[in-house]
C-alpha cells in the first residue's frame, strides 16, 4: 500500500532523474570551468606566474664596496678604512626591549637621541633586522657589552669599516671627508645607484672624496638570497663580489704637507707648492684647518659652532676657493705683457716721483718720496707702483689680461677639490658685461698693481710662477696616480712668450730675493745650489682716503686685524733649474716681505732638502731663530701622528 | 514509512553488507584523503606532524564513522532526520553561547580530542531533513505555497544562525545546498526564477543606488563590498593572500615544481596553506596535471553518488544521496574558486584534504549516509 503510494507519487518522482541530471549538468560544466581556468592559468601563463614567484621569493641584497684608499706621492697612508666597532640589536631576540636598552646605557655611554633613533627605526624594519644603536664604539666598551652578553639578550657588537684619516688637520682640505648618504645627497644625482640607498652608506662629501668619488666608491656586489613572505633571508643562492674602489695616490708629499700645515700655524694662510716639471702639486695647505675624523663620526654641535665661528675659517680651504687680490706679486705680468707688447725693453725707464696723473685721479706709489728713475729690474726688485701705473697705460688692459690668462689667473684648474675658484682677470669686455660700465684708464692704473678687479686664489699665483719659471704651461696635478695607472702630468706645452722676455723677469725675480735692496732680500737662501726668486705682494683690503695719507699712513699692526693688507709672496727655486713654485698668502698678515716671504721661504727649503734643511742654507743672521723655531716645529707635529701610524710611516 | 515497504529479503544483511557496499567510492575517498596527507606532510616541511599524522587518525576515524553509519539501514537514518536537525540547531545555540573564539568568529565547541564546529554538522543534518520532508510530502503539495514556506524556514533558521558567528561562506553553503534540494525534490521552477530575480533585481538596485541621493548603504560599506569582490584593489592588505595563491598556482605551470619544492608555499608566502589554501600548493607542486587529477576524483566522487541517487528507487534515498553530492561539490568547487581568484576569499576549506576535524568527520559521516542508502536501497 505504501509502496504503492511511493510509486503513484507521481509528477515530482518523475521530476527528481530530470533534476538530478540538469543539476549534475550544472555541476560539471563548473567543474569544467574550474578545469578551464586551472589551464588558463598554469599553462597559459606559467610563465608570468613563475616569473612573479621568483621575484616574490629571489631579493638581492647589495654587499657594499670596500672604498679606495688615499696614499701620498710617498705611499704614506692619508685616507684609509679602519674596523669600526658598533653595537646592533635585534628586536625580536631582545625580548623587552626597554629593559635590555636601560641595561646597555649602564655599561656604556648612550645619548637619549641615539637610543631613540634605534626605537623608531625599529618600530619601523622586520624584527629579525639588526639595528644599530651605538656606532663608533671604544673597544673598551665593546668588551664591556661582549662580558655582560648573558644579561643582553639581542644585543651584539658587530664590526664594520669606516673611513679615517690619520693625518687629522693635513689633509682635511684636500682630501675632505666621507659622511652617509643623506636625501639631499639622493636628490642631487640623477639615477643613483642602488648602493647609495644602504642605510648610512658612506660617500664622499667634500674635496677629493668627493671629487673622485665614483673611482673611490668600487662597484657593489650582490648576493642573491631567497627570502621568506616576512623577508626573512632563508639561504643565499650565489654571490657576485663587488670590486674594491680604485686606490688613490696623490702628489702632496705628505710630510712636506704636515710642515707647512705647522708653519702656517697660527695665522690665517695658504701655502702652495708646485712641481716645476710635472706639475705636482706638492703641499697645498690651508690654515687653520679642521679634523675630518670629527666628520665622519658626525661631529657635535658645539664642535660645528666652534668651526664656523672661528674668524679664521678653519672650514674654508684658502688654496683653491680663497680669491685674494694678488697685489705686487701681479706686477710679473704687466711686465710681461708690456715687455710681449713691445712697450718698453730692458733700457726704458719711468720716472717715479712717487704718484702719477690717471685721468683726474691721482695713484700713489707705496714709497711715498718715490723711487727716481726705474727700469723694468728696478721696478720689480723695490716694487715700484708708479712704473706699472705708466707702462699698464700704454700696453692696454686686454693685453695684460690677456698674459694673466696664459699664465693661469682668471682661469679654472682643473683639480679634484672642492670650490675650486676661477679668480678674476678683467678686461674691458668683462667689466661693460658683468658692471655695464666703461672700463677706466683708472682700473688699469689699479689692475697693473693686481688691486682693483683683480683676484687670484694660491694655487693660481703658484702655477703663474710655475709657468714664469719654466716658460711652459704648466697645470697643477694633484692625482698622481689612480689604482696604480700614472696620469697625465701637468708639465704643459711651451708657453707662446719671449724666452728672452721672461729671462728678463726671472732676473729681476732673483735680484728680489738676492739684491741687498730687493724686498724679500732678508729671507732669501743662501745655499748656491738653491738660490731662490721671487716677489713680495702687500694687497689693500681698503681704500687709503687722502686724509689718511695726508695724515701719514697707519701701520699695520696698528690696524684691526681684519683691516690690515694680505701679505703675499711668490718663488720659484732653484733659480738655474727650478724645481718647485711656491706661493704664501697670509691673510690680513701685513706686508708680503715680512709675513709671507720667510714662510714661503722655510716651506721652499724644507722642500728642496726633502726633510729639514741645515742651517746652512739660511742667512747668518737668522740662524739662531730658524733653530728655535725648527725645534719648536718638530714639537708641534710630533703628537699629531699616533705612535702606531709613527711606525707605519 | 516503515522499512517494510522495501523488499527487505534483497537486502544484504550481516557481513554481507560490506560486500554490497559503494566500494569505488570509497576507494575514491581514501585516494582523496591520501593526496591530503601527501600534501600536508609536504606544506610541513617534509614532516608528518603537526598536519598529516592528525589528519591520518582522524580519517581513520571517519573511516570506522563512515563504515557503522553504512551498516545502519538508511530508513533509520530518515526517521532520526527531525531529531539530528534540532540536535543541530542546538549546537548551534550553543556555540553561540558557549563556543570558542577562533579567527573572530564562534565556530567551535572544543571537545577535547577534537573540535566541533556545528555548522558543518548543519550541512548535513539540513539535508536529511529536507530530503525526509520531500520523502513525506505527498507529490502533488510540492509546490504549494504552504509546503514551500516550510522547508524555506528550515533553511533560512539555521543559515542566520551561522550568518551570525559569522560564517558567511558555510551560510551560503547552507542556502546553496537547501535551495539545490528543492530543485531536486520537484518544487516549482517559477518559485527558483522568482527568487533569483529578486536577488538579482535587490543586489541591481542596491548598486544602483550608488551615489546617489536615496544610497542604500554607507560608503564604507560599498567599499568594503569592492574589496570583497575584487580583493586586487588592496592587494597588501584582504588581496595580498589571493594573488600569492594565484602566483603559486600559474607558477606550478604543467607538470608543477615537483613534490616539496614549492617556492610559494615554503617560504610561507601562501596563507593558511595548510587549511583553506592547500590546494594551491598542490597545484604548485604537481602543476596541471595534479590539478586535474584532483579534480577528476572530485568528479568521479560525484558522478559515483549520481548514480547511486538515480539507481535508488526511494526516494529519501535519492535526495539524500545528492544532498551531500551537491554539499561535496560545493565545497570544492567555491574553495577551487577562490584560490584561482574567481571567487572572493570565503572560509571554505577543499573537502577531504584540508587539515580541519570536524569538517572530515562530518563528510565521512554523510558518505556513510550515502554508503547506506546505496547498500540499503530497494532491490
Amino acid at each position: 500500500m505504501k509502496q504503492h503510494k511511493s510509486k503513484s507519487q507521481g509528477l515530482a518522482y518523475k521530476r527528481l532523474p530530470r533534476r538530478a541530471l540538469i543539476l549534475g549538468g550544472l555541476q560539471a560544466a563548473f567543474v569544467g570551468g574550474l578545469a578551464a581556468r586551472m589551464r588558463f592559468m598554469q599553462v597559459d601563463q606559467a610563465d608570468e606566474y613563475r616569473l612573479l614567484a621568483e621575484e616574490n621569493r629571489i631579493n638581492i641584497r647589495l654587499i657594499p664596496p670596500t672604498r679606495g684608499r688615499i696614499y701620498d706621492r710617498n705611499g704614506q697612508i692619508i685616507g684609509q678604512n679602519s674596523q669600526s666597532y658598533r653595537i646592533v640589536i635585534v628586536r625580536e631576540d631582545a625580548g623587552d626591549i626597554d629593559k635590555v636598552i636601560a641595561k646597555l646605557s649602564d655599561l656604556i655611554p648612550l645619548t637619549q637621541d641615539e637610543i631613540e633613533r634605534a626605537k623608531a627605526e625599529m618600530r619601523r624594519s622586520a624584527p629579525f633586522l639588526p639595528v644599530t644603536l651605538a656606532d663608533q664604539v671604544t673597544w673598551e666598551d665593546i668588551s664591556k657589552v661582549a662580558v655582560n652578553a648573558p644579561a643582553l639578550p639581542g644585543v651584539t657588537p658587530e664590526v664594520g669599516m669606516a673611513r679615517e684619516y690619520p693625518r687629522y688637520e693635513d689633509f682635511a682640505h684636500v682630501v675632505g671627508y666621507v659622511g652617509p648618504v643623506s636625501d639631499y645627497d639622493l636628490s642631487q644625482i640623477e639615477d643613483p645607484e642602488p648602493v647609495l640607498r644602504i642605510p648610512r652608506f658612506q660617500i664622499g662629501k667634500v674635496g677629493l672624496e668627493a671629487k673622485q668619488e665614483i673611482s673611490l666608491r668600487g662597484k657593489a656586489g650582490a648576493k642573491r638570497v631567497e627570502v621568506n613572505a616576512t623577508g626573512r633571508v632563508m639561504r643565499e643562492l650565489d654571490r657576485q663580489e663587488g670590486e674594491t674602489g680604485a686606490d688613490l695616490q696623490l702628489s702632496v708629499d705628505a710630510d712636506l704637507q704636515q710642515y707647512a700645515q705647522a708653519r702656517l700655524a697660527g695665522e690665517s694662510a695658504a701655502a702652495v707648492v708646485i712641481d716645476c716639471e710635472t706639475g705636482d702639486i706638492r703641499a697645498i695647505s690651508s690654515a687653520p684647518s679642521f679634523d675630518p675624523n670629527l666628520f665622519v663620526r658626525g661631529i657635535s654641535v658645539a664642535d660645528y659652532r666652534t668651526l664656523t665661528q672661528d674668524k679664521y675659517r678653519p672650514l674654508a680651504n684658502k688654496t683653491v676657493q680663497g680669491t685674494y687680490p694678488p697685489g705686487s706679486t701681479f706686477k710679473m705680468v704687466t711686465a710681461l705683457a708690456a715687455l710681449e707688447a713691445g712697450v718698453i725693453g730692458p733700457g726704458n725707464t719711468v720716472y717715479c716721483p712717487g704718484h702719477l696723473k690717471v685721468g683726474s685721479r691721482r695713484f700713489h706709489c707705496w714709497k711715498r718720496g718715490g723711487h727716481g728713475t726705474v727700469d723694468l729690474g728696478l721696478s720689480l726688485k723695490r716694487s715700484c707702483d708708479v712704473y706699472y701705473y705708466d707702462v699698464a697705460l700704454r700696453t692696454g688692459i686686454d693685453n695684460i689680461s690677456e698674459m694673466a690668462r696664459k699664465l693661469g689667473l682668471g682661469v679654472r684648474h682643473d683639480i679634484p677639490m672642492s670650490a675650486v675658484a676661477a679668480g678674476l682677470a678683467p678686461n674691458q669686455e668683462w667689466k661693460r658685461r658683468v658692471h655695464g660700465e666703461e672700463w677706466l684708464v683708472g682700473d688699469t692704473a689699479n689692475a697693473s698693481i693686481g688691486q682693483g678687479f683683480m683676484l687670484a686664489s694660491p694655487l693660481q699665483l703658484a702655477v703663474m710662477t710655475a709657468r714664469i719659471a719654466t716658460g711652459r704651461a704648466v697645470s697643477p696635478r694633484l692625482v698622481r696616480s689612480v689604482d696604480g695607472v700614472e696620469q697625465p702630468t701637468g708639465a704643459g706645452e711651451p708657453l707662446e712668450i719671449n724666452p728672452y722676455n721672461l729671462d728678463q723677469i726671472r732676473k729681476a725675480m732673483f735680484s728680489v730675493s738676492n739684491d741687498r735692496r730687493g724686498t724679500a732680500y732678508r729671507s732669501r737662501i743662501i745655499e748656491d745650489e738653491f738660490r731662490m726668486a721671487g716677489k713680495t705682494g702687500t694687497s689693500q683690503v681698503r681704500n687709503i682716503t687722502k686724509a689718511e695719507r695726508a695724515a701719514g699712513v697707519i701701520r699695520n699692526e696698528d690696524l684691526p686685524w681684519e683691516r690690515r693688507d694680505h701679505a703675499l709672496f711668490v718663488s720659484f727655486a732653484p733659480y738655474d733649474n727650478p724645481k718647485y713654485a711656491i706661493a704664501v698668502v697670509v691673510e690680513h698678515g701685513g706686508g708680503g716681505s715680512k709675513a709671507a716671504a720667510p714662510v714661503a721661504r722655510d716651506i721652499m727649503l724644507q722642500a728642496l732638502y726633502n726633510g729639514t734643511p741645515p742651517l746652512d742654507a739660511y742667512p747668518v743672521a737668522d740662524r739662531e731663530r730658524i733653530k728655535e723655531q725648527q725645534k719648536r716645529l718638530e714639537g708641534d707635529r710630533r703628537p699629531k701622528a699616533r705612535p702606531d701610524e709613527k711606525d707605519r710611516a | 514509512m516503515s522499512y517494510l515497504e522495501y523488499a527487505v529479503k534483497s537486502t544484504p544483511s550481516g557481513f554481507r553488507k560490506f560486500l554490497y557496499m559503494n566500494w569505488p567510492l570509497t576507494l575514491l575517498l581514501i585516494s582523496t584523503a591520501s593526496a591530503g596527507f601527501l600534501m600536508l606532510y609536504s606544506v610541513a616541511g617534509g614532516s608528518w606532524l603537526p598536519w598529516a599524522e592528525p589528519q591520518m587518525e582522524r580519517f581513520g576515524l571517519g573511516l570506522t564513522v563512515m563504515f557503522i553509519i553504512a551498516l545502519v539501514p538508511i530508513w533509520f537514518w530518515r526517521n532520526m532526520s527531525v531529531v539530528a536537525y534540532l540536535g543541530s540547531i542546538a549546537l548551534l545555540i550553543f556555540v553561540e553561547l558557549f563556543g570558542t573564539i577562533g579567527m573572530g568568529a564562534q565556530r567551535w565547541i572544543d571537545l577535547g580530542f577534537m573540535r566541533l564546529q556545528p555548522s558543518e554538522v548543519m550541512k548535513v543534518t539540513l539535508v536529511m531533513l529536507l530530503a525526509a520532508y520531500y520523502d513525506w510530502l505527498p507529490s502533488y503539495k510540492t509546490s504549494r505555497p504552504l509546503w514551500v514556506v516550510i522547508p524555506v524556514i528550515l533553511i533560512l533558521v539555521p543559515t542566520f544562525m551561522v550568518l551570525r558567528q559569522p560564517d558567511l561562506g558555510t551560510s551560503i553553503l547552507l542556502l546553496a545546498a537547501g535551495g539545490g534540494l528543492m530543485f531536486l525534490a520537484g518544487v516549482h521552477w517559477a518559485y527558483f526564477a522568482a527568487v533569483i530575480a529578486a536577488v538579482v533585481g535587490l543586489i541591481a538596485t542596491v548598486f544602483n543606488s550608488r551615489g546617489t541621493e536615496w544610497q542604500l548603504l554607507k560608503d564604507y560599506q560599498f567599499r568594503r563590498i569592492d574589496t570583497f569582490l575584487d580583493p586586487s584593489t588592496d592587494p597588501l592588505g584582504a588581496g595580498y593572500h589571493i594573488t600569492q595563491s594565484k602566483i603559486a598556482l600559474g607558477s606550478g605551470g604543467w607538470n608543477g615544481r615537483g613534490f616539496m619544492q614549492g617556492t610559494q608555499s615554503r617560504l610561507n608566502f601562501l596563507p593558511e596553506k595548510h587549511t583553506d589554501f592547500i590546494f594551491t600548493t598542490l597545484a604548485e607542486e604537481f602543476g596541471f596535471v595534479g590539478g586535474i587529477t584532483l579534480l577528476t576524483l572530485y568528479g568521479l566522487i560525484l558522478i559515483f553518488c549520481l548514480v547511486t541517487a538515480l539507481s535508488t528507487k526511494d526516494r529519501f534515498s535519492s535526495l539524500v544521496t545528492l544532498g551531500i553530492a551537491l554539499n561535496f561539490f560545493l565545497f570544492f568547487a567555491v574553495n577551487m574558486s577562490m584560490v584561482m581568484g574567481l571567487a572572493p576569499v570565503v572560509g571554505v576549506p577543499l573537502p577531504m584534504v584540508s587539515y580541519g576535524g570536524s569538517a572530515m568527520l562530518v563528510l565521512m559521516a554523510a558518505f556513510g549516509i550515502v554508503q547506506s542508502a546505496h547498500i540499503h536501497r530497494p532491490r
